[in-house]
């Protein structure tokens, strides 16, 4: 059913076997930083696998400070990577963060240093099921272990060590990055002063589950994913990882915003064709979505990161189905925000993390923010957010103590 | 701009200064109804106080975290339940209470979740207010009261004496109080109550639970 739908739509597009057939991109020679982690002890995963000495790409902006007090951990979304305020290096776009990170900016570098790293199961260079498999050589395609968000932050928190910072003066980041926010509140209280979840959620809710299902299964029924052994032959599953990109892109939007921004227009043209081509602007729009992504992500590292946020469950990892329970007595201070118009990770959910923490009395901030972006208002320069956002990393570093 | 104490005190609204009088240093505050911030930023930058606010409005809201302050969106009746007991040294509840629903509730769980509560309203047994009723027959309005009768968010408006006996029905304690005239001078509160209602603009009660 999803293979005839993946034909319908991709036979229409004249452009895209230079896509299916161009060469994945390489993770070798990009900027930033790479570290061997995992050496002395390996990484034990929540499914039982372990990993030892593993590669984890990071990039860094700004200076550490002497005593090492003002380093901001950044974590990135579903699709996101470690080029949060540069332009990426495949794409050339500016980096996803590049509004917010910078000096004078939210993030201002000329105060904190601001460290983000690919996450586990990533594909920009941190070990990824398109890395290579140090015991068979080749790439690890689906024999790479299943991971979650706790995994992630795990590895992350070697990263840290490895950067000799005893404590993170904050951690943020948006949707899946606001997941791995919580967790590192939940799992290692002590090594953060401040924790920061935008556009985020304590859990995966089935709703978002069943819109990752979707993308997965646009990958698997994709003749050239064969079962995830593509690395080494000359067609790549890009038409399902298309398809997936554009579901999920419409989650990420708003009803107001998609009509604001195309209504019924048309693509081109003069009237309707009676066919399956593009006809309307939208559709033109998601088709471009769907074919620039393939360019610098991979197939099997969207299955198994969506499969991450699925599983994430902060009340049953850490709190025995009580949400409150995962932050008793946490000396974390908290801000969260939230936007009107996100139906992915939407107002309630960031509303039940703060009812659990008042039920501890942790100190937590909270404001949504007026919007009609969607999900994707926090990868965009909106007033509101900008101002609560500088205004609870300025209170958080007068608490902290940093100047 | 750097203020001294006396400077950021004077930039806020009389009945907070007092109320502000009324916060030990360094003791754990929730604000209630938190506004702009003006008082918890006041509470936090020279009481060296560790402050929490809730507030309705998202404008309010939105100006609290811009300045840093530890503020939810929330509703007092329905966030209030979440806390336990004794998280906080005081509870305060400025200038809101006659917009509460569940006034009971409300001053219930305060004094649950803090050691203290701090209210403060404007009296409806105010003079004036009297007088203009008697006067004109009309619903009375006045500067902390300024509403029409069919669009005033002020549902729950009571008198001192009003106040006073369901702190007795509720077995709540009154530690301190302090009446502010229509100066907004602060006077002494006589134990004679009847005196208050009719002088006092506003009232400001520190509330415990009975012993």
């Amino acid at each position: 059913m999803i293979a005839d739908l993946i034909d319908y739509l991709m036979a229409q597009s004249t452009d895209d076997d230079s896509a299916v057939l161009a060469p994945p991109y390489s993770t070798t020679n990009l900027p930033g930083f790479c570290v061997e982690l995992g050496r002395e002890a390996p990484l034990r995963l929540a499914a039982g696998a372990r990993l030892g000495s593993f590669p984890m790409a990071y990039q860094t902006y700004g200076t550490l400070n002497a005593a090492r007090t003002n380093a901001i951990l950044v974590c990135h979304a579903l699709t996101g990577d470690q080029f949060a305020a540069e332009p990426h290096p495949i794409t050339g776009k500016p980096g996803w963060w590049a509004q917010i990170i910078g000096p004078g900016r939210p993030l201002d570098t000329d105060k904190y240093f601001i460290i983000c790293s690919n996450v586990l199961g990533g594909c920009m260079g941190t070990v990824g099921p398109r890395e290579t498999d140090p015991g068979t050589g080749a790439p690890y395609a689906l024999q790479f272990p299943v991971i979650t968000i706790g995994d992630m932050v795990r590895a992350q928190k070697l990263l840290i060590d490895h950067l000799g910072i005893e404590r993170l003066f904050c951690v943020i980041g948006g949707s899946m990055g606001a997941m791995q926010a919580l967790e590192w509140a939940a799992r290692y209280p002590d090594r953060v002063f401040c924790a920061m979840p935008i556009a985020g959620a304590a859990r995966h809710t089935a709703q978002n589950i069943a819109f990752h299902e979707v993308g997965r299964q646009a990958i698997l029924a994709d003749p050239d994913w064969r079962g995830g052994n593509y690395y080494d032959l000359p067609r790549r599953p890009v038409r399902g990882l298309a398809v997936a990109r554009m579901a999920a892109h419409v989650t990420y939007l708003s009803e107001p915003a998609l009509h604001r921004k195309f209504g019924r227009e048309l693509q081109d043209r003069g009237d309707v064709s009676y066919g399956f081509d593009a006809d309307f602007q939208v559709e033109s729009y998601l088709r471009y979505q769907g074919s620039t992504f393939v360019n610098r992500f991979d197939a099997n590292s969207y299955l198994y990161i969506t499969r991450a946020m699925d599983y994430f469950d902060l009340a049953a990892e850490h709190g025995d189905g009580v949400l409150a329970k995962a932050f008793t007595a946490t000396p974390v201070r908290f801000s969260l925000i939230s936007f009107t118009s996100d139906w992915l990770f939407p107002t309630p959910e960031s509303r039940r993390i703060v009812h659990a923490l008042n039920a501890v009395a942790a100190n937590v901030s909270f404001v949504e923010i007026e919007t009609d972006a969607g999900h994707d208002a926090f990868l965009l320069e909106e007033p509101g957010f900008f101002r609560a956002l500088n205004g609870m990393l300025s209170g958080a570093a007068e608490q902290f103590g940093l100047r | 701009m750097i203020l001294s104490e006396q400077q950021a005190r004077a930039q806020i609204r009389v009945d907070l200064q007092l109320v502000a009088d009324f916060i030990e240093p360094n003791s754990r505050v929730l604000d209630i109804g938190a506004g702009d911030g003006a008082l918890l930023d006041y509470l936090v930058h020279f009481k060296g106080v560790d402050g929490r606010g809730i507030e309705l409005s998202p404008h309010g809201v939105a100006n609290c975290v811009s300045h840093g302050l530890s503020v939810i969106q929330g509703d007092a009746e329905t966030d209030l339940s979440d806390y336990p007991g004794d998280s906080f040294d005081y509870v305060i509840l400025s200038q809101t209470l006659q917009t509460i629903h569940d006034t009971k509730g409300v001053l219930s769980d305060m004094l649950r979740i803090g050691r203290r509560a701090i209210v403060s309203f404007p009296n409806f047994g105010h003079w004036p207010l009297r007088w203009h009723l008697m006067w004109s027959g009309r619903t009375p309005r006045s500067k902390a009261l300024p509403y029409e009768w069919y669009e005033t968010p002020n549902i729950r408006i009571c008198t001192i004496v009003d106040f006073l006996a369901l702190c007795d029905e509720l077995d709540i304690t009154v530690e301190r109080s302090i009446a502010i005239d229509a100066a907004g001078r602060s006077r002494r509160f006589r134990s004679d109550s009847w005196v208050n209602n009719w002088l006092a603009q506003q009232a400001i009660f520190q509330l415990s639970r009975d012993a």
